[in-house]
């Protein structure tokens, strides 16, 4: 049987984080009543005319420039027409033939080897509105529309096919959204639409240089859901070739509870949207001296601050890359190391015991309750062993919880360390009194009985007796 | 030629319903107007750069500031149907 | 002579000398209006109450000693594809049959600025499509000077009002000729400004690249005057021009000595009427005899321009009315089971023969396979047109033409062949490709009709074309002449 791989594409849009909309001066922001962040121009009303928001080309470029794009230095706007009620005019302003970003790429890691994906354009255009139904828009008697969204500022990201399994495309998604949010022109919420992904995918025997017939595939609200409908689709077709059938062009759209993808009910027409140049817009030429302004106020990227992280900070390789797949967490691992400049140490908390709390507390890192110099401090006090590590692990648990001091919970729950030589002394003098056996263990060599007893003298003190000492003075008692 | 299945095609494109005798009228009519199109076939614009716009504007910006929304009822006022602040349209499928 | 047939610039003087008030001045096109509509049908909506609630404040003005601007009090008339805050918009169609637009157009804000008084909306071929304003989904305009005949399009309502008496000046717009021809037809002055001269903000779009709002009036004074209160740079409008326009009036010079003046060979060839090419030559005469110096030239690609126009038109507008689907606003058909439907039907029932015709002539330039046989190749051929202009302005300063092959045709002649119809605008659109300013001025008669002469010039040059129009007018008695009626 012949080994498959896959040609995968993918479109993804960002919302761009822009006051106002791109043609016009209506807010942006998410979540206002229906059918209020309106304007005449946003609503496609007579008469009305669009003027390009300069913050919308500057974060173009900016995120362009980030993803190693050529800005070009001749831009324009196109109509592309089609019909749908939740696209006001009827055509939506985007960019044919002369995008405003082009030949960029950017590096992903899958299995600990690094690969390079080009991407072919980067362009504006006007977000479409909302449609509500009841139900599902197949069952629904009717819909609403809403048109708060309708104008709000994309960026088309277009990949090339060169992505060759549904991990490499997910690691290229993540990529893009790191590098994305770095450069602060998008908050890329997957699950808010600010961003969005549709893949182009194929699948050819290994070793084949030409390409299968594609399908572009929808509906992917997560990373997880991006991998898993790629997945889906590129076995449905590897079977449907090995059963000697052949691929139709479509569109399929991701059904998340099913877990697999739904051809779309094939339109009666095919698609012509009859682009031309937007008699209502001119041409933007870029200034070189304002494209080097924004490449110049580009933060440093998630590559770079990798490469430092291993370089200055002696991190490996892995621990940096984790640690900087958000700027959030890496701003926030940075503020950790201020108070408490030990990055490893730092690193292996984040990257552990943080993170897993996150996870479960469903927090992202910029909304939880643990500031940074919150964190330095508890692993100040297992320094100055005022706690052991292990108590660290429960104190943080708190800390996630209720955002307070880590002094403070270990002053309330009493959980500071027995360091006090004379307390800890009568402790163990009764842990030996009560375990002759194990005190007989080890006196004739079975050094494993040791353990038992550190064991049993923690348990004495509810885990609060400093490590360090215990092993100390047990072993000056069993001499 | 443009033939009367062409003109089914723009009509649905233009979301045009027409009718028997409409598609008629139309491919008759298009078929003049598009003769006497073709006489532009005549000149050579190899070389001719297209002009979408006659002056040389470029580079027209505004700033991004939020300025007035209409109130949702006039943003409302002239649509058929409504329902609450939304706009109502029969169903999609 | 009774109030409503004076010029802006007369009754502002009376109203300054307090000879006569702004209320006086609306009472009367109003009583005109009252008299004549019934046969000009010039009208869609008649504001009333809201100009004569505008002529009282500019009463007020006056009376209290306030500055008051040149239009202040003012009966105008505005085309009805100009968006007018609180006062239906139809664009004479169906599709828009009851829309009140939240908003003003720029050119509105403008004139309410000077508190000129709106009439009201006029008649006006369908989204500004033709060349009689027979294609109205309402009713058909009559040509005051005869009303078995059109008054021209599209903005033939706006140039009847001014020809009848019905309003003192008046909006309109032109996209292909849309205001010059009606002002020939009609015996009055109609000009279309430079492309990007006045904001197209709030303008019902028909082809974007074309289309430009500007004035009917009965002298040049009043033109140059209507046109310094709607000229200027707008930042709602990508396409307005930042430029600082000169105070207009100051062109009004009777003196053409050494200005040169090319008159294209090809707008004097077949398919003029022999008594237009009469009138036009006796004009060319005047101009010379008052020391212009009058030359043939050519713009080459003239034969070219019409097919070129009716594609790029037409395309544009294909896109520019996808929006009237029934959703928002407009003409919905309510039995629609679902939005396809809707979209159809609402579209089909709501925009009459000529838009469709538009749409699906300008659907299929731009659809693929198609767009650069058709679309793209006008583009070109736009650009050689253009390149015509550039050459014969390197050595004139302006062109003078007729303004149309012939005067006003009767009411049903023309609507049963399109390409018949679209010649009418010959003369008159390459100015609309090329983007620069041409003036339509009465120069005489053919058949007991006015004959209009066009004068065309650079990209604002409106200065140049406004002094040859007034020393022509100044030296000649056509514009004083009225419709009988």
């Amino acid at each position: 049987m012949a080994q498959w791989e896959a040609v995968i594409g993918l479109e993804v849009h960002v919302e761009l984080k822009t006051n106002t909309k791109i043609f016009c001066h209506s807010s942006t922001e998410f979540g206002g009543d229906p059918n209020t962040h309106v304007c005449p121009v946003c609503l496609g009303l007579p008469g009305v005319l669009p003027v390009l928001n300069k913050k919308v080309l500057e974060y173009a470029v900016k995120a362009g420039l980030a993803l190693n794009c050529k800005i070009a230095p001749f831009s324009k706007f196109d109509r592309k027409n089609y019909y749908y009620p939740d696209l006001p005019k009827n055509y939506q302003i985007s960019q044919y033939d002369l995008p405003i970003a082009e030949h960029g790429y950017l590096d992903i890691e899958v299995d600990g080897r690094t690969k390079r994906i080009g991407i072919t354009r980067l362009h504006m255009e006007e977000d479409a509105g909302k449609l509500v139904h009841q139900g599902t828009i197949m069952t629904t008697p009717y819909s609403l529309v809403d048109y708060n969204r309708t104008g709000v500022p994309l960026i088309e990201i277009v990949s090339e096919p060169d992505m060759r399994s549904p991990e490499e495309a997910k690691a290229y998604l993540e990529k893009l959204k790191a590098i994305i949010q770095y450069t602060g022109v998008s908050d890329c919420k997957m699950q808010e639409g600010s961003l969005r992904c549709d893949a182009n995918i194929s699948v050819r025997p290994v070793g084949s240089t030409e390409f299968g017939t594609k399908t572009e595939i929808k509906n992917m609200n997560s990373f997880k859901a991006l991998q898993k409908a790629l997945e889906y689709e590129m076995q449905r077709q590897i079977e449907v070739l090995e059963d000697g059938g052949r691929i139709i062009q479509e569109t399929r759209t991701w059904d998340e509870a099913k877990g697999v993808t739904v051809s779309m009910r094939s339109k009666e027409e095919a698609h012509d949207y009859r682009y031309f140049p937007d008699p209502d817009l001119v041409p933007v030429v870029m200034d070189p001296e304002w494209v080097e302004e924004i490449r110049e106020s580009l933060p440093e990227l998630p590559d770079a601050r990798k490469r430092r992280y291993v370089e200055q900070y002696g991190l490996p390789e892995y621990d940096a890359m984790v640690l900087t797949l958000t700027k959030e967490m890496a701003d926030y691992f940075e503020e950790v190391l201020e108070g408490y400049p030990q990055p490893k140490t730092v690193s292996n908390w984040m990257m552990g015991d943080f993170s897993r709390l996150l996870n479960a507390n469903q927090v992202e890192i910029t909304s939880c309750k643990v500031s940074p110099a919150q964190l330095a401090e508890l692993l100040k006090l297992i320094d100055k062993g005022t706690i052991s590590g292990k108590i660290a692990k429960s104190v943080l648990e708190d800390m996630v919880e209720t955002g307070k001091a880590p002094a403070e919970i270990v002053e309330e729950k009493g959980l500071v360390q027995i360091s006090d030589e004379g307390e800890l002394s009568r402790i163990i003098d009764e842990v030996i009194a009560n375990n002759p056996k194990s005190v007989e263990d080890y006196r004739s060599g079975k050094k494993k009985a040791m353990g038992f007893l550190v064991g049993q003298t923690m348990k004495a003190t509810k885990g609060k007796a400093n490590p360090a000492l215990v092993n100390k003075l047990l072993s000056e008692k069993l001499q | 030629m443009i033939s009367k299945k062409d003109v089914e095609h723009v009509a649905l494109l233009a979301r045009l319903e027409l009718k028997e005798e409409e598609k008629e009228m139309y491919t008759r009519q298009l078929n003049d107007i598009l003769k006497y199109a073709h006489k532009l076939q005549q000149l050579n614009t190899e070389d001719v750069t297209p002009t979408a716009h006659v002056l040389p504007i470029k580079n027209v910006f505004r700033e991004d500031q939020v300025g007035d929304h209409l109130p949702n009822e006039k943003a409302l006022a002239n649509a058929p149907d409504k329902e609450g602040n939304y706009i109502k349209v029969p169903k999609i499928m | 002579m009774s109030l409503n047939r004076m010029t802006a610039h007369e009754l502002h003087e009376l109203m300054l000398k307090k000879e006569v008030s702004a209320v006086e001045i609306t009472n009367a096109v109003y009583s005109r209006i009252d008299e004549v509509e019934e046969k000009v049908k010039a009208y869609i909506t008649i504001t009333k109450e809201q100009a004569l609630e505008t002529a009282r404040r500019v009463d007020e003005k006056i009376a209290a000693g306030e500055q008051v601007s040149p239009l202040a009090g003012i009966p105008i008339a505005i085309k009805d594809n100009i968006c007018t805050n609180g006062v239906k918009t139809t664009c004479a169609s169906k599709i828009l049959y009851n829309f009140v637009p939240p908003y003003d157009a720029t050119v509105m804000n403008k004139l309410n600025a000077r508190h000129a008084v709106m009439v009201g909306k006029t008649n006006m071929d369908e989204f500004a499509m033709g060349s009689s304003t027979e294609n109205s989904a309402f009713h058909t305009t009559r040509n005051p000077w005869d009303t078995e005949r059109v008054p021209g399009g599209s903005s033939g309502g706006s140039a009847a009002a001014v020809a009848a008496g019905e309003c003192i000046v008046a909006l309109g717009s032109d996209t292909g000729g849309s205001i010059r021809q009606p002002a020939a037809f009609c015996g009055v002055v109609g000009m279309k400004p430079t492309y990007g001269a006045v904001s197209r903000y709030g303008l019902v779009a028909f082809a974007s690249s074309l289309d430009q709002i500007g004035p009917f009036t009965k002298d040049v004074t009043d033109c140059a005057l209507v046109l310094d209160a709607i000229c200027g740079h707008d930042p709602l409008d990508s396409t307005s021009v930042k430029y600082q326009h000169p105070d207009y009036t100051q062109y009004l010079q009777n003196d053409v000595r050494g200005l040169k003046i090319g008159v294209p060979k090809e707008y004097m060839a077949e398919g003029l009427d022999p008594k237009m090419r009469r009138v036009i030559e006796e004009a060319i005469v005047t101009f010379s005899n008052l020391g212009a110096v009058v030359e043939e030239t050519s713009l080459p690609h003239t034969e070219y321009a019409l097919a070129a126009y009716y594609l790029i038109a037409p395309a544009e507008a294909s896109s520019n009315l996808a929006r009237y689907d029934g959703v928002r606003y407009g003409y919905r058909n309510v039995e629609a089971d679902n939005v396809l439907e809707m979209f159809m039907k609402s579209r089909s029932e709501g925009f009459g023969d000529e838009v469709k015709r538009r749409i699906m002539l300008g659907t299929y330039a731009l659809s693929a396979g198609y767009y650069d046989a058709y679309y793209n190749k006008a583009l070109k051929v736009r650009t050689l047109i253009k390149q015509d202009f550039d050459k014969a302005f390197e050595k004139y300063d302006l062109l003078l033409s007729p303004t149309t092959p012939g005067p006003a045709f009767k009411v049903g002649e023309n609507t049963a062949d399109p390409v018949q119809m679209y010649l009418q605008d010959i003369f008159t659109l390459s100015v609309n490709l090329a983007g620069i300013p041409g003036i339509s001025i009465p120069c005489g008669f053919v058949d007991g009709l006015p004959a209009g002469l066009q004068l065309m010039g650079k990209p604002f040059s409106e200065g140049t074309l406004l002094r040859a129009a007034y020393t022509f007018e100044q030296n000649t008695e056509f514009n004083r002449q009225c419709p009988a009626f």
